[in-house]
């Protein structure tokens, strides 16, 4: 499979790749998938209705990755795709996704992804996912993730979301529903800046006895940015719940929190923090007095704070 | 090295500093007196975090009085905060390189916090924010003014909000900095075993410069209580 220049660069931007990937990976490109690779241990199947793809991976599967990633390069494309995980028992493994739109047009292009996730008894997620947008045509990027996530008793999920750049238009939902002691770790990262919009919305279900969610979400609102934080945690058992939101404001930036949190077994616990505002100064005046220029200390902040 | 001249700071209707004079040239001066003297208030007109309402700052013969605190420090001049400022995200590497201007091997920050006591294996990677102590925050901020090497260094208060443990600590590195540091040291401090090490001693008290000698000739006088009852040889 060779790819374009436009591709690679994406590539390298959504999922750290200089080239086709090693192991088992779904490459989509303008609504179609391109390449394609499975391991002994981990088969990737389209959907029956073709709308996406199916990921199977054994159980006890260990150090395997899978990535999937999706490049959208032709303005005007509304790609909606259905991926389904399927996570085998005590499995460990590491999957990449991400998606990048390159726009050059004058029309929007949208990528729309559902990714579902089936995390077996016991097994070990580690899942990382990128946002990117380029082009210099007056279309907006837009991407709409969602991501549930179903977690099996003993079973663990660490998602890091990653969106920095170019993406005008964002309404990401995460939903996560756990088992007895499972555990999901929430780390999200998003910078928005020109006229951009980001509403993110998580939702978690505390089911089990002794499960926990831990969801983060670090963000900066530039220019005339404007973001949406919301996120629900309801305790139904024995469980501990963390939900935050830290968001630094620059220029024009606007940033709402709605954090809720609900309690519905007496051992629940639940905790949720907010917190928004500019960089403080006594940070810029730190770095200051370490040689730096005042831009020179917003950038290592801000990069610092995303990294 | 540092001259100031008739400086006075103004700040909500009332002289924070009146009318100071001063040069020093000596290796280790230690600023001292009650509190809400204008010491602090003084480091940071020095290293122009504030702008002084009259008078002028001399740096090497350099009027630096207009400099900004990014110009003073590229100039020579490091402050160590009293309350260590927190970065979510930042670590102590990247903090120490930052300081050191240039990007530093694990190795070259281990260096660096070793002197400052601390274990860095424990801490390259921690991030700079509220999961470390106080006592660890004064450390690193200390490491910090180390790998930066400048020809002046002013430390505010660094035993303020440190246990017994980490203090008596802190003064072993004190004293190592005061043998090893090329340049100069200006340390705010309310205690004995740190004026102790001191070439010289300034008291402020009112804004203005109460007292200024050599440690033997002001120290025995700052111990006796009535002198000034700020002054404490208890942690």
């Amino acid at each position: 499979m060779e790819l374009d220049n436009i591709q690679k660069h994406m590539l390298e931007q959504i999922a750290g790749l200089h080239e086709v990937p090693q192991g088992a990976y779904n490459l989509r490109s303008n609504g179609e998938s391109i390449g394609r690779s499975v391991t002994e241990n981990i088969d990737i199947v389209t959907r029956s209705d073709n709308m996406g793809i199916e990921i199977y991976i054994k159980p006890n599967t260990k150090n395997e990755s899978v990535h999937i990633p999706v490049i959208l390069s032709q303005s005007g494309l509304e790609d909606v795709v259905y991926n389904d995980f399927h996570i085998g028992e005590n499995a460990d493994v590491v999957i990449v996704a991400g998606c990048g739109i390159h726009n050059g047009g004058s029309k929007n292009s949208q990528h729309n992804g559902i990714h579902t996730f089936y995390v077996g008894k016991g097994a070990r997620v580690k899942y990382i996912e990128k946002h990117y947008g380029i082009g210099d045509g007056d279309g907006k990027n837009i991407m709409n993730p969602q991501t549930i996530i179903n977690i099996d008793d003993d079973g663990y999920m660490e998602m890091d979301s990653l969106q920095i750049k170019g993406v005008d238009s964002t309404y990401r939902i995460t939903k996560g529903v756990l088992g007895a002691r499972a555990t999901l770790i929430v780390s999200e990262k998003i910078l928005t800046h020109g006229s951009q919009s980001a509403t993110t919305d998580f939702d978690a279900q505390l089911n089990g006895a002794d499960c926990s969610a831990h969801i983060v979400s670090r963000s900066v609102a530039r220019d005339n940015s404007k973001q949406l934080f919301i996120s629900n945690i309801e305790g139904n058992s024995r469980c501990s719940g963390h939900t935050e939101c830290d968001a630094i404001l620059m220029d024009n930036g606007t940033v709402s929190a709605e954090p809720k949190i609900t309690a519905n077994c007496l051992d629940a616990s639940l905790i949720h923090e907010a917190a928004i505002g500019k960089i403080a100064g006594e940070q810029l005046i730190k770095l200051m007095t370490l040689g730096l220029n005042e831009k020179e200390a917003e950038d290592r902040i801000i990069n610092g704070f995303l990294q | 090295m540092l001259e100031l001249k008739n400086i006075t700071y103004r700040a909500g209707g009332r002289d924070i500093i009146n009318n100071i004079n001063l040069k020093i040239d000596e290796k280790f001066v230690a600023f001292t007196g009650p509190n809400g003297g204008g010491k602090s208030t003084l480091a940071k007109l020095i290293s122009g975090i504030y702008t002084p309402t009259d008078g002028k700052i001399f740096f090497d013969g350099r009027d630096i009085t207009d400099m900004s605190i990014t110009d003073r420090a590229r100039l020579g001049i490091s402050y160590a905060f009293q309350q260590p400022v927190r970065f979510k995200g930042i670590t102590v590497k990247d903090l120490v390189s930052v300081a050191s201007g240039k990007s530093l091997s694990v190795g070259e920050v281990c260096d660096y916090l070793s002197e400052v006591g601390l274990c860095a294996r424990d801490y390259v990677n921690r991030e700079i924010n509220a999961s470390l102590s106080g006592g660890e925050l004064k450390r690193i901020e200390i490491a910090t003014i180390l790998a930066r090497g400048t020809e002046l260094s002013i430390f505010d208060e660094p035993e303020a909000g440190i246990d017994l443990w980490s203090f008596n600590n802190l003064i072993a590195v004190f004293e190592k900095i005061s043998r090893e540091i090329n340049g100069s040291i200006i340390i705010i401090s309310h205690q004995e075993r740190i004026l102790n090490i001191a070439d010289r001693i300034i008291v402020l008290s009112e804004g203005q410069v109460k007292d200024d000698g050599t440690k033997d000739e002001i120290l025995p006088g700052l111990l006796r209580p009535a002198a000034c009852p700020a002054l404490t040889n208890k942690t």
